[in-house]
Formats: C-alpha cells, structure tokens, sequence
C-alpha cells in the first residue's frame, strides 16, 4: 500500500539525528515534526524568525504575534528563540540548520526542484524556498510520486521554472525513497509496503536506477 | 533627542505620490496597522511597496490595493489576495518577486552601507536573469542591491521617546532590517515610555535609525491561520 501523508512524514522523521536544526517546509513536511524519535532532541526553525518552535497553542492561548513561515498561531519550547529575517536567513545560508524538508511540483534526474511557479496560473511567489534549497547541505522534498493528472513528478529535466538547480539529495513520495545519484538519475532505496518496481518504473519518468538490493519503507 | 509625534498623520509627514514605502511584517504579523491605515486615508498614490507580503483583502497592504495607491509591489510571497491577484493579472500591478532572505539582505544593505552583495539563492532560476553571476568557493552566486526606501514603517511591541525599539516574538520579523534602511524611519508602538524605561541591554533597534516614533492605538493584530490543539 501507498504511504499517505502521514506515512511520508513518519519515514522522513527517521532521518532526524540527535542535535539537528531542522527547517520544515508547508504541508507534508510540517507533519514531520509530529514523529521526532524518542530519545533525540532536534530543534524546529521557521524563516519568519523562531528557533524552537512547539506545539499549536491551546483554543483561547493564541497570540498574534507568535506564528510559523505557515502563517499559523504556534506556541515555543523551553530554551526558543526568537530573532529578526536577516538572522533567520544567515542561519540557512550558512548552513547552521542541518535539514530542510520541503514539497515540490517537480524534481529532475540531476537535482534540480520547481516548486513556486506554474506560468499562466497565479503566482504567488517563492518566500524562502530559493534561500533554502540553494544553501542546505541536506535537503529531502516530500512529494506524490505523480501530479493529479496522474503524470511523474520525477522528470529527466523539470519543465516548471526552478526554484533551485542540482540541490535535492533525497525524495520520499507515497511510493518510494529515492536518492539523486550524483551521476545524475533516481536512485530506488526503499519501497512502500505492496508497491512494485514495476510501478516505480512506470511512474518515474526520468531515469530510475535499481540497485540490487531495495528495502521495504519501515514507518 | 525626543522623536516623539503625535499620531500615524504627524509620522508620515512628507510622504508623497511615486516614493518607495518599505512596510514591515510577515503575513499580518508585526505589520505597521496604524500607518497603513492613515495611508489609505491620504491621497497619495503611485507608491512602490517594499514588503514581505502584500496582506489581505481588507486587511494589511490590502487596504491600499483596494484604493489602487500602490503601483508596484516588490516581496517574496503574495497568495491570500485576491484584489492583489485581479490588479496582478490585469497589469495594473506591476511586481516583483524576490527570495525572502534576499529581500531580508538588501533591506539590511540599504541601511548598513552596502551597496550590493553575492547571495547563492536564485541561482540558475528566472530570479538570476540579468544579474552579474560569480563563482565563490565552488559554488555559483548572483549580485544582489540595497533598495532606495524614502520612508520605512515598522512596527513595534515597545518604544521609548529616544527611538529604541523592543519587538515582540515573530513580530520582529522584517522590522528591524527596514528600521535601519528608511531616509525617514517611522516606528508606531504598542506602548510608548519615557527614555529611560527600557533597558539598554534589550533594545533590538537603536534609537539612531529611528526619525519618528508614536503609539498606535486599537491593534487589531489579526490572525491569518488560527491553528489550535483542543482542550482535552
């Protein structure tokens, strides 16, 4: 069976190491933070400017000022922080946050990630997606294997305006881990429970590499 | 030095049709509510905007989309408004998209004296197109300016008659970078207090990048995306 949203969460928070700095992108990877292993401490980072992010505050506890890069009311752990956009962005662009984890459209054989801009559609802008995916030294996407009109979102070359070039190392989708060989091309590392290579193929438009040894996604 | 105005009208004094306004805030978060409300009272019109976002229909920078005051917006997120989209689309609007952290920078140049800077984010994206592109450490990097504000407005959580600033949590956000970068820097304040007040050791914006300080009244401070966890 595919991974659900939940499920893309629960294998991305297995990377989380003990001691980690940890930027979360909207969506998928915002559930991360819900599956942080026992036993390792990480700390939460939003660009808006707070480091040590907790949970979303009790009904009636909400404050105004006090919200993530999602816009949403959130309350802070023990020992947060908060700071101003310039700091926050030094914090990315020199390389103090060890992960990012964020969505994406499309994401090329070499890297390469569109995730802010459809041409004729609306466009709503890139916020800190281009800081971040051009400055972390370990960023995973979360995604759907394929859009919703059933097309790979894993493509020789993205045909979407990038956000970022040759800067994703790995991909989870509801289907499979996959890392960017740096030869260029998907490599399989892991299949969700029922999911065939067959179907990984089929759905991978851009060049799959299967090595002889696949592992079964663990959640 | 006593900085201290009476309200949103006496700070703007000066503010005329066709400058460059920078506006702090993230979202609706630490967003200068006093003073945009006293601008889209005014007549002034034609105004390039320099902040994060662009608010929301009737809230934030959204107040003055409705009375087409603005002429061009340049931030790095702009998606929950819809006059911001139909005066987009149509052309009316002219903007300009930039990376979050490089719009933090260059407003932080604009202040501190740097007339431009390599950052690595946009690289080999349309952000890139035009700009001079070196290489550093291995690694590809494009040239980024300072802005050329004539006012900035920020907003405050506390204020002192000198100009020194304290914000509150995530409200800071853009604020302090767009405080330094103003030829005319306006501060409104949840609570202003004598010089004196508050201590020296917390102060996030010295008082010298500050022109004008006031309290606003009435903070409405809304919130885009109440998220809660119930009571069990």
């Amino acid at each position: 069976m595919a991974l659900d949203k939940q499920g893309i969460a629960k294998r991305i928070a297995k990377e989380l190491k003990d001691g980690y700095y940890v930027n979360l992108g909207i969506g998928i990877p915002t559930l991360v933070a819900n599956y942080v292993p026992e036993g390792i401490s990480v700390e939460f980072q939003s660009e808006n400017g707070v480091l040590g992010m907790g949970a979303f505050p009790l009904e009636g506890e909400e404050d105004a000022d006090l919200i993530n890069a999602g816009k949403q009311t959130i309350t802070v752990k023990e020992g947060a922080s908060f700071f101003d956009s310039a700091t926050s962005f030094a914090m990315i662009r020199g390389q103090h946050v060890q992960l990012t984890v964020l969505g994406a459209m499309e994401v090329s054989e070499n890297g390469d990630i569109a995730n802010w801009k459809i041409p004729g559609k609306l466009v709503k802008g890139m916020g800190g997606a281009m800081d971040l995916v051009a400055s972390a030294e370990n960023i995973i996407v979360a995604m759907t294997h394929t859009n919703k009109h059933g097309d790979s979102k894993l493509l020789p070359a993205c045909s979407l305006p990038l956000t970022g070039v040759a800067c994703v190392k790995r991909i989870v989708t509801d289907l499979a881990v996959l890392d960017i060989s740096p030869e260029g091309g998907f490599v399989l590392r892991e299949l969700a429970p029922g999911v065939s290579i067959d179907e990984v193929k089929e759905k991978t438009a851009g060049k799959l590499i299967v090595p002889e040894e696949v592992e079964e996604v663990k959640v | 030095m006593n900085k201290q105005v009476k309200n949103a009208e006496a700070a703007l004094d000066g503010l005329e049709s066709g400058m460059t306004v920078m506006l702090g805030g993230f979202g609706l978060c630490g967003i200068p509510e006093a003073c945009i409300k006293a601008m889209s009272s005014s007549t002034v019109t034609d105004l390039t905007c320099i902040s994060n976002n662009a608010g929301v229909d009737d809230f934030g920078l959204g107040l003055l989309l409705q009375k087409k005051q603005i002429k061009k917006m340049i931030s790095s997120y702009v998606g929950e408004n819809k006059e911001f989209e139909r005066q987009m689309l149509s052309g009316e609007l002219e903007v300009e998209l930039i990376p979050q952290g490089t719009l933090a920078e260059r407003c932080r140049a604009t202040g501190a004296g740097i007339p431009a800077f390599f950052t690595p984010a946009g690289y080999g994206t349309e952000v890139a197109e035009g700009k001079e592109v070196r290489e550093f450490n291995g690694k590809m990097h494009i040239l980024e300016h300072a802005f050329d504000a004539d006012f900035a407005i920020v907003k405050a959580w506390k204020g002192d008659t000198e100009g020194n600033l304290i914000y509150k949590a995530t409200a800071r956000n853009f604020n302090p970078m767009m405080a330094m970068a103003g030829k005319v820097t306006v501060a409104e304040v949840e609570e202003l207090v004598p010089a004196g007040s508050l201590d020296p050791n917390e102060i996030h914006t010295p008082g010298i990048f500050v022109q004008r300080i006031f309290k606003g009244e009435n903070y409405e401070k809304r919130i885009e995306q109440r998220t809660v966890r119930p009571r069990t």
